[in-house]
């Protein structure tokens, strides 16, 4: 029997847009305050864009992705970006960045799965990479919901921000880091977290032509949240036999830090295993993890040669949600 | 245990109170400072302990309207 393609990742990049907004900032555009928006999220300040789209923050991280890899484009096969706020319908964000790293031989294309959606793609590019002629992947997240929010709706126009991020993985001879995953979607709920729908407009019926602001249920996605996320992980642990004390870092995906609070507490582990940086960059959805993740990395916390388990878990619109265990180096 | 005891059990371990803190009587917002989130996570846990749906969160202004609300769903 043929041995398994073993993946891991090889690098990781991110591009944060430079305009940083902070809480006291949105008080002239709303009224709201630093301190509720403190104690209720944890969030201090986050970047927004000043125009670049979603292509353009998702194609400078692909450059510091590839910048740290020390692999020709060429030898990419597949890039897949993670987005619920595309440029556009068509081209996809993906075919814009292949074509502007130029990676002339892989096929791209974007996926949805809102903020679970880094987690979404990462598994969906592993499991091609697998099966595949290619031996490289790019992965990433890239947002600019600004652009998807209602800015006179302060409850939920202070919870995001803009950025990209993302990872290449590819095949290896070493050890698989992939080790175990749980992903799921429960669409019952969609209406908990809805943006950008469309009505149908054509010559045989006329409506609405607006596309709709993101709307949120803050008290149906906390419940979702605080009792999808602790079972996702308790289920990656057990399907691998991993005892929970193993986990060198919980990457959780960066939405408000009392629930990354209440899931540490619910996990019976020490926060300090849950890195946060939502306090700087809001939540940015299909980027929260890769942005977290190229930090640690940066600050050689983790892909630093020592291996490491690492749990990766998002949640989101769909509803969906997601966790991977990955065993690094 | 009474349904009172339980839920201020519950609040007390949320909110890192003392148990004299918690009196049928007690304001969440005003008196316990409880935000949004804190009264989600304590309606949370209440569902999960008594087994029920608590629908919505508004009109629970003190720990009285919760041990109410929570006895009619257990009674019906």
């Amino acid at each position: 029997m043929m041995d398994k393609t073993h993946v891991k990742i090889y690098s990781t990049g991110k591009y944060i847009p430079p305009h940083r907004v902070s809480n006291h900032d949105l008080t002239s555009w709303m009224d709201t305050s630093d301190e509720w928006i403190v104690k209720r999220t944890g969030i201090q300040s986050r970047y927004l864009s000043r125009g670049d789209n979603t292509s353009n923050l998702c194609i400078k991280a692909a450059h510091d992705v590839l910048e740290d890899s020390h692999i020709d484009a060429d030898e990419i096969g597949l890039i897949i970006v993670a987005t619920m706020s595309p440029d556009g319908q068509s081209p996809s964000v993906a075919s814009k960045v292949q074509s502007a790293i130029q990676a002339g031989q892989a096929m791209a294309f974007d996926m949805n799965a809102a903020c679970s959606g880094f987690v979404y793609a990462l598994s969906t590019a592993e499991k091609i990479l697998r099966h595949a002629p290619y031996g490289y992947a790019l992965v990433l997240g890239g947002e600019v919901m600004s652009k998807e929010i209602d800015w006179t709706d302060r409850k939920t126009a202070v919870l995001f921000g803009d950025g990209a991020a993302g990872v290449l993985i590819g095949k290896t001879d070493e050890a698989d880091q992939f080790i175990s995953e749980d992903l799921h979607a429960n669409g019952d709920k969609g209406k908990a977290l809805t943006s950008g729908n469309r009505q149908v407009d054509n010559p045989l019926v006329q409506s609405d032509k607006s596309i709709s602001y993101l709307t949120m249920d803050g008290r149906e996605i906390f419940n979702f949240v605080t009792r999808s996320i602790p079972d996702s992980i308790h289920k990656v642990l057990n399907e691998s036999r991993t005892d929970i004390e193993d986990i060198d870092y919980f990457l959780l995906h960066q939405a408000n830090a009392r629930i990354i609070e209440i899931i540490a507490k619910k996990l019976k582990r020490p926060l300090e295993t849950f890195p946060m940086n939502i306090q700087n960059y809001g939540n940015t959805s299909a980027a929260s993890l890769p942005i977290l993740l190229d930090e640690l990395a940066k600050e050689k916390k983790v892909l630093n040669g020592k291996k490491q388990k690492i749990i990766l878990s998002a949640f989101g619109g769909g509803l969906t949600w997601g966790t991977l265990l990955l065993e690094i180096n | 245990m009474t349904t009172f005891e339980k839920i201020q059990e519950i609040i007390v371990d949320q909110l890192d109170k003392e148990e004299t803190e918690v009196q049928l009587s007690t304001n969440f917002r005003e008196e316990l400072e409880a935000d949004s989130l804190d009264l989600f996570q304590i309606i949370n846990d209440i569902e999960d302990e008594f087994d029920i749906k608590i629908e919505s969160e508004e009109g629970l202004t003190t720990v009285e309207d919760l041990v109410k609300y929570v006895e009619g769903q257990i009674e019906s």
